[in-house]
């Protein structure tokens, strides 16, 4: 039987929570995924025997706990395990640690800059107050605030009333938070190069602007918002890979009855008088729902998968203008044992935690400039992170999984697709960066996955590659995400609904855009709501 | 009555301390204006810069000038006359000229929808940029505070909500199409914007100048579309230069019976306590004043004039992390001829020539101000004023006035040796599109912001006294705390381009400064 309730299109982590929530509303649900396996972004795959890779995104800590616990993820299996350390090394063979330790800390950054260590007092106390400020948005519908229903005023008169309680001195500090660079936010704390250096890197990952841009500041709040544990600004590795979020979330589906089909690659929405009436996959076969949700990004959305016919002229307008743009690539490598990093010395603990080698702002904004010239970085951003000593379960044992987040790259080299010898090359970028640091990492190198924004963008679907179904400046953020006008999750077309990052509070492994449009539909359906209200922690 | 005890004295004399100076006398108040040069006008002078040629030294176009204090201080009566009132622009590149009078593009090689889509979008940024000059004023949320009095009773702890529900209201009032399109763009950068709205690349670079000149921004960096809006407005050509406009507000301010002395710099502040008592000169001096109004850029105000140690520590921090660094220079030429720019009719070459072929060139011409380098391939604004006005230079000889960028004030190798070389690349990217201009330069003058900021002593040589951004706007400009031109120590305001709206000759930051002193004083 072809008909169902609702139909999701694309079974990443917030395609499969928008299901699993209207499945636990008694609504029969099926997503459609278009690849073998589920998970888009969030999945774990064994492309070397014996190693699981994250392929994608690589560490947790954004999946919002309201979702982990409304859809009882630990009993579908995700354990989330928190790790410590990271550092930044410096040229000159010595680092800076990031101590989870305040007093620690404190000692850490004093080795490099005393007033800076107690700079750090204020900018964590600074960063936390904007953090608390938008966690308390996340679970919410964007109010319009062009519109006078009394749930828009409402809404606006909420967060008005919350921007309000910040504080008159607060209040002039988040207006400035949201417009400035990262570069000018850690300038107002730090004197030492070396430790705004490695602030910086926050401000910038999966997003194509520089440290010295405006906007970049907010970015950094993506990478703080999250929480392991309660532990606000902490991340995690889901035991297993990120694939174990998905699988987890997919289990909820599957618990409360919905279905998923993989290999099941959708054409195009049927549209019939206005309203969505279901999809038509690739192999030409029908299916029928009235509730049609795309987890996809609005160009993918709009542009690809509607008649231009069942839309207006300024949604296809829109779709079009919306910025999403390719800045960021990955390698992922098995290696034949733990590389060695001279500067750390043997068995610190900081190797757990993210490593980094840009040491000063300058090497960050032109890492930049090569991407605005049309190249990947010469000397790029890296996000190392060595996951399986967290998580034993991802490598053989003695040998290890090593996941390198790289920034920036660009979705076309010089304007053409990618070749194989401009991926061996971006190859040797990074490792010879790598190298310069771990003089054995090279020897130990046993199998290389090497993802440009070219293979996120053909396997997971993601346009241009990039990692936030789109740029996360303030004209794509909360009520303009993803567009003025559709910010509330509705689609254009009645029955035809939006749930990825696209939509507001965007990306990351967070699954509350797939929880707010959750809400969304069952309120149009005329259904008591699953999914948590509001905010739970503090 | 101690001698003093009535007297404001207001430190500078830029066209906002006159602007103030004149409101404050029109009101009855004894005013005393006191300006470290041998002329008024700070960065809005007319100035000999070589014998017989005369030029406007920093600022060289009147963008935005208040209509109201034009038409309150009557300053046509005083001396203000215009030689242009709405200059064309005309962007050179490689091929024929493109010419814009505004939405309209007359002449250039401009597809029908890019001139379709350039109406639609200089309606759209006129319109927000009226809505910007709207809250110059910061009125309503300036009258709801004393309706409260909450200003009387707590002076440096103003919630900014009533001006920035004022600020909404007039947002909403823009109709749902025009409010939705500001939420958006209004933090874009141009670049982008650009991008999906125009096809023809001299198109994009000249209107993406407007969005940089005078910041440290290129066209990808966000908020360049805001920063566009300073400058929707039309151009004019003040008859005489722009010493023009400050000598009629000098007038203006003398008839209404203020005091003014030129040659006279204020060394430091004279306190008693906490508060503010008047001002010492450099020659040792001491006058006394009820109130000091500071024209001086903030920075040089708080940590300068008054010293940090008379601060809160954090509001001290927040002062010295004013972004301030200029990045613009000042070209000017004496020229034995008018210059022959080449595609560009006679006529033409006194309308607003810019250098700014296409995105790209000026994003690359911004990406060494990141490492304060100078740019190899500068952008520039040229006029050449005396094709309007003849008296600037000796008969048959002509002036060019040119904004310069990118210059960072702070040059990793320094100004001493980046000086010849930048005037030299900025002389030759002239000389591809006027190729005989060099013979005919009399005398060359490259203002560069560090001396902008010795010669006009504004700290960073920002000509806006620290950046106009949103970070640096309404409630936030110049920081919090201060951001109703009142200083958070009793008896100092603040009248500068570093308070709200800033600079760009507006004036409107002297007239607000103006109202709240008068409105203090009657408290």
């Amino acid at each position: 039987m072809n008909r169902h309730d609702v139909i999701v299109i694309g079974a990443g982590h917030n395609g499969l929570t928008t299901a699993a929530f209207l499945a636990k509303a008694g609504l029969k649900v099926l997503v459609l995924e278009r690849n073998p396996w589920i998970g888009g972004a969030a999945v774990s795959r064994e492309l070397h025997p014996g190693w699981l890779y994250s392929n994608c995104s690589y560490v947790c800590s954004l999946l919002r706990p309201e979702i982990y616990r409304g859809l009882d993820l630990a009993r579908h299996g995700l354990q989330v395990a928190p790790y410590g350390g990271g550092l930044t090394f410096t040229r000159d063979g010595n680092f800076i640690g990031g101590y989870a330790d305040k007093d620690v800390r404190r000692r850490e950054y004093a080795r490099h800059n005393e007033r800076d260590a107690d700079a750090y007092l204020r900018y964590s106390r600074d960063t936390m107050r904007q953090t608390r400020f938008i966690r308390s948005l996340l679970l919410r519908t964007p109010p319009d605030p062009t519109s006078l229903r009394w749930r828009d005023l409402r809404e606006l008169a909420h967060i008005a009333r919350e921007f309000a309680r910040l504080g008159e001195t607060t209040m002039g500090d988040t207006i400035r938070f949201y417009s400035m660079s990262i570069a000018d936010y850690l300038n107002e704390y730090f004197e030492s190069d070396l430790i705004k250096a490695h602030h910086a890197g926050s401000g910038i990952i999966g997003t194509a602007l520089g440290v010295h841009s405006p906007g970049t500041a907010y970015v950094l709040l993506h990478h703080y918002m999250g929480d392991v544990d309660g532990q606000i600004g902490s991340w995690g590795f889901a035991r297993g890979g990120m694939g174990a979020v998905s699988n987890a979330i997919a289990g909820a589906l599957r618990g409360a009855g919905g279905q998923i089909r993989v290999d099941a690659p959708v054409a195009r929405i049927i549209v019939r008088g206005g309203e969505t009436k279901g999809v038509v996959l690739h192999n030409g076969d029908e299916i029928y729902a009235d509730t049609v949700i795309s987890s996809l990004d609005p160009k993918r959305t709009f542009l690809k998968l509607f008649d231009a016919g069942d839309l207006d002229a300024d949604v296809v307008r829109k779709a079009r203008e919306f910025r999403i743009r390719g800045s960021s690539g990955k390698l992922n490598i098995a290696l034949d044992g733990l590389p060695s990093f001279p500067a750390l010395g043997h068995g610190n603990p900081l190797i757990a935690g993210d490593m980094h080698f840009l040491d000063t702002l300058e090497r960050f904004e032109r890492a930049y400039d090569d991407w605005k010239a049309g190249t990947w970085s010469k000397d790029p951003y890296l996000d190392l992170l060595i996951p399986s000593l967290t998580d034993p379960t991802m490598a053989p044992p003695g040998k290890h999984f090593m996941s390198v987040f790289v920034q920036y790259v660009p979705r076309e080299v010089e304007g053409r697709d990618w070749t194989d010898a401009d991926r061996a090359a971006f190859r040797e970028t990074v490792f010879d960066q790598i190298a310069r640091y771990s003089p054995d990492f090279r020897s130990l190198v046993l199998h290389a996955e090497v993802r440009t924004p070219q293979e996120l963008e053909n396997e997971v679907g993601l346009t241009e590659g990039n990692i936030f179904q789109g740029e996360l400046t303030f004209d794509q953020l909360f009520f303009n995400r993803p567009f003025p006008g559709y910010a509330q999750y509705r689609g254009p077309v009645r029955g035809m609904y939006m749930c990825g990052s696209a939509t507001h509070p965007g990306g990351g492994v967070m699954a509350a855009p797939g929880a707010n449009a959750a809400r969304e539909i069952l309120r149009d359906l005329r259904r008591p709501s699953t999914v948590p209200e509001g905010w739970s922690d503090d | 009555m101690t001698e003093g005890a009535d007297r404001i004295v207001i430190v500078g004399g830029g066209h906002n301390g006159l602007v103030c100076a004149a409101y404050l006398a029109r009101a009855g108040r004894k005013v005393l204006v006191l300006e470290a040069a041998d002329q008024v006008g700070g960065a809005a002078v007319t100035r000999e810069f070589a014998p017989g040629f005369r030029v406007s030294s920093v600022a060289h176009l009147l963008h935005a000038l208040d209509p109201r204090i034009e038409r309150e201080l009557r300053l046509a009566q005083h001396g203000l006359a215009y030689a242009r009132r709405e200059l064309l622009t005309v962007a050179l590149g490689e091929s024929a000229p493109l010419v814009l009078d505004g939405a309209n593009v007359l002449a250039g090689d401009v597809s029908s929808a890019d001139r379709a889509g350039l109406v639609d979008y200089v309606r759209r940024q006129r319109r927000f940029a009226a809505l910007l000059a709207k809250q110059h004023g910061f009125g309503a949320g300036f009258s709801v505070l004393r309706l409260f009095g909450r200003s009387a009773k707590n002076r440096n702890t103003e919630s900014p909500l009533p001006w920035l529900a004022r600020f909404a209201l007039d947002v909403r009032l823009l109709g749902r199409a025009d409010m939705r399109e500001l939420l958006r763009v209004g933090t874009m950068n141009l670049y982008d914007l650009l991008e999906d709205r125009f096809d023809s690349a001299q198109l994009k670079g000249a209107l993406a100048l407007d969005g940089v000149l005078g910041a440290r921004l290129g066209p990808r960096s966000g908020q360049t579309f805001f920063t566009s809006l300073q400058r929707a407005g039309a151009r004019g050509l003040p008859r005489g230069g722009m010493g023009a406009v400050t000598g009629a507000l000098a007038v203006a301010a003398r008839a209404a019976g203020a005091e003014i002395r030129v040659a006279s710099p204020v060394a430091s502040f004279m306190l008693d306590g906490e508060r503010v008592t008047g001002v010492v000169l450099q020659s040792g001096e001491q006058i006394a004043a009820a109130t000091v109004v500071s024209n001086v850029d903030p920075q040089t105000t708080f940590l300068g004039l008054l010293g940090a140690r008379h601060l809160d520590a954090e509001f001290a921090r927040r002062v010295a992390h004013i972004r301030s660094t200029g990045c613009a220079a000042k070209l000017h030429l004496a020229l034995s001829g008018p210059p022959d720019f080449r595609g560009v009719p006679a006529e033409l070459l006194g309308e607003r020539l810019v250098i700014a072929p296409d995105l790209g060139y000026i994003e690359a011409a911004f990406n060494p101000a990141k490492y304060r380098e100078y740019s190899s391939q500068p952008v520039l604004e040229i006029t050449v004023p005396s094709m309007h006005d003849p008296g600037l230079a000796p008969p048959g000889q002509h002036v060019l006035s040119a904004i310069v960028q990118y210059a960072p004030r702070d040059l990793a190798v320094g100004w001493a040796a980046g000086r010849a070389p930048f005037l030299e690349a900025t002389l030759g990217v002239l000389a591809r599109h006027a190729p005989a201009l060099r013979s005919q330069i009399v005398a060359a003058e490259l203002l560069t912001p560090l001396d902008i900021e010795n010669d006009y002593r504004i700290h960073g040589g920002h000509w806006h006294h620290g950046e106009l951004a949103l970070d640096q706007y309404m409630m936030l400009r110049p920081v919090p705390g201060a951001a109703y031109y009142r200083a958070p120590v009793p008896g100092l305001y603040l009248c500068g381009a570093g308070s709200h709206p800033g600079g760009g000759v507006i004036g409107a930051a002297g007239r607000n400064a103006a109202r709240v002193v008068l409105a203090r004083s009657r408290a």
